[in-house]
């Protein structure tokens, strides 16, 4: 924990005659030390996988760091994306993420609202079982039974329920403190002209949620995108999405020690997301945080 | 009010009644082997308790959960710290820093499962700076891979306690540590003395999420060691799973009621203290 000591003279180096004559040094031993740790703790996994997955089996049976000796990731982006139906996989994920994200959002919103407004005490109970599923963990076994009960077993829909199920108290939760911000008399005088509360929420009320909507939509898609232990359960075998696909891939791969296809897998699967990241970063950033520390 | 209505209608279906289905179907003998479900009293706790998998499964999940809650807080608050400063070095790290976030945990599992391989790429390099031939199985050892899984957890959502951290650190004044500077405070007491007791919100949000997310464990131990060696990672989440799988639907559904009411009880502690912690500070 030497690093605040690293950092405070540097920073401070404008004013101070005596810091000034400390900061050159110490000004190279703060970058240097993160870019270090970056590529250490993040260069070297990164890395592996990239080599990895350009090698052929023989040279892959041990992943280390070393460059293939001809570069093979074509072929094998080519052979897993084939043999692991990725675009199968693809539209399995879309198909399932888009339709939770936007119920999800829509189904909270207006719970959210009517929940930020009113303060009877019936409320504030609804509140806290509506936002309780934010640390209670879904029960995942009998979920699968009350979906054969519905005849949704195995379904998108029924799938979609689930993580609508599962992430409507983050939603709710992150709402209803943003609605409370919003000041009252916005939606008086519109309902003054006239406005019902479906035209106020619409009109009034969707539009100014747009901030706290955008960061709740990255948790969800994040969460949805990567989730493989509720999809196992409810869909697993009857729809593809990526990670139950790379799950199957890397779980017949493992036994025939198959890493480049495993790793060439993992890079084709990283993609779509680490594209969205790299292009929408600092939104992304921001929306994580501020939804945090509030 | 209707408003209410589709929300907790979708809640009711899709997150309660299940719930609620735990409390009774962990007392009955559901299974794939016969189609009649009757009523079974209280076998199935007694069936997991004597063979000892409940003690064991529970134990490594709160063992886990701590160990993750420890090492991913000190390693987001020390990048945190590092990389406090808004510079063009810092901001590219913190960028690198939030990839293992948005990758799937799955596919992590994997990557580590490669890197830690007793031939495997840590152990090569461990090779090079010892000069001698090592040769470790990290994820071999009945007593230490759950420290290893835990830290490749911690690693995976170190990025996320970073960001949370930094902006706390954003929200303290400069004159605060302006006059403590005035003062005469070093670097390490305007740290421990000033900054730390501020971020205190910060601190509640990451150990509890961590803490408590991490209970649900899945994907990384199921990607690296699926449970063993000897069953020394068999988080209750991987033995729900793998009991299901073989069709053992009650021991699972009875395992899903213990992890449930585990939560449920360390839940509201857990976040009454660290809330309690605020205040004082």
């Amino acid at each position: 924990m030497s690093a605040p000591t690293v950092l405070r003279p540097a920073g401070r180096g404008r004013r101070d005659g005596r810091a000034n004559q400390r900061r050159r040094p110490a000004g190279y031993i703060q970058p240097a030390a993160a870019l270090l740790s970056v590529l250490v703790l993040l260069g070297i996994p990164l890395w592996m996988v990239v080599v990895t997955a350009g090698k052929t089996q023989a040279e892959a049976l041990n992943p280390n760091l070393q460059l293939p000796t001809e570069w093979h990731l074509m072929e094998n982006f080519g052979q897993v994306f084939g043999q692991g139906k990725i675009p199968t996989a693809l539209l399995g994920s879309v198909a399932i993420m888009v339709p939770t994200v936007a119920v999800v959002l829509f189904l909270g919103s207006l719970a959210a609202w009517i929940l930020a407004r009113r303060k009877s005490r019936l409320n504030s109970v609804l509140y806290a079982l509506a936002i309780s599923g934010i640390v209670l963990p879904p029960a995942v076994v009998t979920i699968v039974l009350l979906l054969r009960q519905l005849g949704l077993a195995g379904t998108g829909a029924g799938m979609v329920g689930v993580y609508v199920g599962m992430y409507l108290s983050t939603v709710i939760f992150f709402v209803t403190g943003f609605v409370r911000t919003i000041p009252l008399e916005l939606e008086e005088a519109a309902r003054m002209d006239g406005a019902g509360p479906v035209k106020v929420f619409l009109t009034i009320i969707l539009p100014l949620l747009v901030p706290v909507l955008s960061t709740a939509t990255i948790l969800i898609c994040l969460y949805v995108w990567n989730d493989v232990f509720y999809a196992l359960f409810v869909v697993g075998g009857r729809i593809d999405t990526l990670p139950l696909n790379l799950y199957q891939v890397a779980s017949s791969g493992l036994y025939l020690q198959n890493w480049h296809l495993i790793f060439a897998y993992i890079v084709l699967m990283s993609l779509p997301l680490l594209i969205v990241f790299i292009l929408a970063q600092r939104k992304i950033i921001a929306g994580v945080t501020s939804g945090a520390v509030k | 009010m209707w408003f209410l209505l589709p929300a907790f209608a979708v809640l009711f279906v899709f997150f309660f009644l299940p719930t609620l289905f735990n409390f009774i179907y962990a007392f009955t003998d559901w299974s794939s082997f016969k189609s009649a479900i009757n009523f079974a009293g209280v076998s199935n706790f007694v069936d997991l308790l004597g063979r000892g998998t409940l003690i064991n499964s529970l134990w490594i999940t709160l063992l886990y959960a701590a160990m993750v809650a420890v090492f991913q807080n000190v390693f987001g608050l020390g990048l945190a710290v590092l990389l406090e400063r808004d510079t063009r070095v810092n901001r590219f790290s913190r960028v690198m820093f939030f990839i293992p976030v948005i990758m799937s945990a799955l596919a992590v599992g994997y990557i580590f499962r490669a890197l830690l391989k007793p031939e495997g790429a840590l152990n090569g390099i461990l090779s090079v700076l010892f000069q001698q031939d090592v040769s470790i199985a990290w994820l071999g050892s009945t007593s230490w891979t759950i420290v290893v899984v835990a830290l490749i957890h911690a690693w995976k959502w170190m990025g996320l306690s970073m960001l949370i951290y930094l902006a706390g650190l954003k929200t303290i004044s400069g004159d605060v540590l302006e006059a403590a500077r005035l003062d005469g405070s070093t670097p390490w007491q305007t740290f421990w003395r000033i900054k730390f007791p501020l971020i205190a919100p910060a601190v509640t949000f990451n150990v509890a999420t961590a803490l408590l997310g991490s209970m649900n464990g899945f994907d990384i131990v199921q990607a690296t060691t699926e449970g063993g060696p000897a069953k020394s990672t068999e988080l209750l989440n991987i033995f729900i799973f793998r009991t299901f799988g073989q069709g053992l639907f009650a021991q699972s559904t009875a395992m899903s009621l213990v992890l449930f009411l585990t939560v449920a009880i360390l839940a509201f502690p857990v976040v009454r203290m660290l809330r309690k912690r605020e205040e004082v500070l």
